[in-house]
């Protein structure tokens, strides 16, 4: 049992760190620009299916996890560039038609480029095999990305806490207008991020690839995630994003790993089999309507 | 002739030809297309429930799909437990949804703007994996209709019948629009879009009249689910998903948000450029998405808008 837990929760913080990847580049998004990104999911899997596509041409899953980033990071500019610029001054509602629009163009565009079937993508052949842990064995592939994930959290929160970058950016989440007023270009600023979050979540595309499906859609769940975490975090703060993230991945796992057992230890099994799976996919809706309820904002609000 | 009897005019010769369509399409031989059609009014009412919310109550609201969905699964469920009379399935129908409605709702509006947005949608998204999960829901393949409900004394089976009722939904839906917007609670609304603040201090309970105009949108698209399940012959999950909610959410805003006529605009646009599309290429979606831009970029309030139709 304490292994399975154990287990389950390394799966979890790996799932989180991952959600985080993706979540940190909406929330500063949603923050500096009170900006509704409905696409940031189809970054995410242009992200995937770039990583697989030059995995596969270049037999390195490095080079494919570095052109996808890279690639993700190209036309995030672009896109910034030439859309989304023209909609922060607009209302919520232009933002989610264009966004949305934006959805149905780059899932159509990925079928016409890769076809309907989903790509495969391997993770590297020295990572292929399994590690001992303390008492049981677990996929080294799986704590590479647990790693990855760590040090792209820790370079994010030096870029944000540390350095002169980061003081524009929080800045600019928590009162816009006086930072424009103080001479932060925050237009230059936020393309520059807009670039960041969309590499960031290419990387998380490709680095989930081989343990979920590279395929057009994926991009829509994981994309409402996202926005659970951050809405927990706080919209805007990137130590929120961390924390938010952290907690809806290791709750989502665990709920779906332990749940079911747990309501056959006190009800009956029929019971159990029919509200186990039902209550463990809602566990993170929950949590964030009790967050919500508690703390409107968010657990760590941006704005002042 | 002023311009309040131009429109007038127009409404009635739009609808004595929505009513005569279906002989039209049995003449030119083209009967598929009035299950098309019905679809059209179908969606043209959701969008118009979701309208009422969004460009009446100034409630942007991401999780309609809960209720239009919901509506669906209503009638799925009471068919499968022997119940097939529409005259309890669909009232029941609004009433789950108003149910579900009441509790989001009062939940939702103790946020405010992208907030509110983030939290319908993490509701609908909390039914949609409930829904799923239950295997008595048929999971992942929806809830099949064994037959269409019964309407005595109309027959519902023919394709015919289901057009008109849709229609007769729908105009009865538009009606009561109108005198809404003209009445003590419309104006209420309008104020509420203006000044929220000016109008909690003159006195107007701001969230019971927020919450009554979310829940009769949410009972307007429980009828429109009970209506789509008939139509297709199953409760589908791609309903209830977010994705369906953002279709509505275009609807509405392509057609022309708060415009009375901005829901079926939308609906008809939307539904027929994927219908014609789909007859020439694969790819409908990525030119709906072209044209979306388009529309977002050039014509900011809508198809209502560049018709020049009046509010309200």
């Amino acid at each position: 049992m304490t292994q399975l837990v154990l287990e389950q929760l390394l799966n979890g913080l790996q799932f989180g760190l991952m959600l985080f990847l993706i979540a940190s580049g909406l929330t500063l998004v949603f923050g500096i620009m009170d900006m509704i990104n409905l696409s940031h999911g189809s970054l995410y899997m242009g992200g995937a299916y770039l990583g697989a596509a030059a995995a596969q041409a270049s037999g390195s899953f490095v080079t494919g996890l570095l052109a996808a980033m890279l690639g993700m990071a190209a036309i995030g500019i672009m896109l910034e560039f030439l859309l989304l610029r023209r909609l922060y001054l607009r209302d919520h509602l232009a933002q989610v038609l264009a966004t949305f629009a934006l959805i149905l163009i780059a899932n159509d565009l990925v079928r016409m480029i890769w076809g309907p079937q989903p790509l495969l993508l391997n993770p590297p052949e020295a990572l292929a095999g399994p590690v001992e842990l303390a008492g049981f064995s677990y996929p080294a592939y799986r704590l590479l990305i647990i790693g990855v994930g760590l040090l792209v959290a820790l370079f994010l929160y030096v870029l944000v806490s540390h350095t002169r970058v980061g003081m524009w950016v929080r800045a600019g989440a928590s009162n816009r207008p006086m930072a424009e007023a103080l001479g932060v270009d925050v237009r230059w600023l936020f393309t520059g991020l807009f670039a960041l979050g969309a590499a960031l979540a290419a990387a998380a595309g490709t680095l989930l690839g081989p343990l979920l499906a590279v395929q057009v859609g994926m991009g829509e769940d994981i994309l409402i995630l996202a926005f659970v975490v951050i809405v927990i975090g706080g919209i805007g703060s990137i130590r929120g994003a961390l924390i938010g993230a952290l907690l809806v991945g290791i709750v989502d796992t665990l709920g779906r790993a332990l749940l079911p057992t747990l309501l056959r230890a006190v009800s009956s099994p029929e019971v159990a089999s029919h509200l186990g799976p039902a209550l463990a996919s809602i566990m993170i809706y929950l949590l964030m309507a009790a967050i919500l309820f508690w703390r409107p904002q968010g657990l760590f609000p941006a704005r002042a | 002739m002023s311009k309040t009897r131009t429109t007038s005019f127009v409404e009635a010769a739009v609808l004595i030809a929505a009513i005569l369509l279906p002989f039209l399409l049995q003449a030119l031989g083209e009967e598929f297309y009035i299950g098309f059609a019905t679809r059209l009014l179908i969606f043209a009412l959701a969008a118009t429930s979701l309208n009422f919310i969004v460009g009446y109550g100034g409630m942007v609201a991401f999780g309609h799909a809960a209720f239009f969905g919901g509506g669906a699964y209503v009638v799925a469920f009471l068919m499968q437990a022997g119940i097939v009379s529409a005259w309890i399935t669909w009232p029941l129908a609004m009433f789950v949804a108003v149910g579900a409605a009441l509790a989001i709702g009062a939940l939702s509006l103790r946020t405010r703007g992208v907030y509110f947005i983030m939290i319908t949608l993490a509701f609908a998204q909390m039914i949609y994996y409930s829904v799923i999960s239950l295997q008595s829901a048929g999971g992942d393949d929806g809830l099949p209709l064994e037959q269409r409900s019964t309407l005595v004394p109309f027959d519902l089976a023919n394709d015919t019948t289901l057009y008109w009722v849709a229609l007769v939904a729908l105009v009865i839906c538009l009606i009561a629009l109108k005198r809404l917007s003209h009445s003590r609670y419309g104006r209420a609304l309008a104020g509420l879009r203006q000044n929220e603040q000016r109008m909690e201090a003159l006195g107007y309970p701001v969230d019971r009249l927020k919450l009554a105009c979310f829940v009769i949108g949410a009972g307007v698209a429980g009828l429109a689910g009970a209506l789509l399940a008939n139509q297709n012959g199953l409760a589908s999950p791609t309903q209830l998903y977010w994705t369906q909610s953002g279709m509505l959410l275009v609807m509405v805003i392509l057609g022309g948000v708060g415009q009375r006529y901005g829901g079926v605009l939308g609906a008809i646009a939307l539904l027929g450029l994927e219908e014609a599309l789909g007859l020439m290429t694969e790819y409908a979606h990525l030119y709906i998405g072209l044209a979306l831009l388009a529309v977002v970029l050039f014509a900011p309030r809508g198809l209502a808008g560049l018709a020049g139709l009046r509010r309200g």
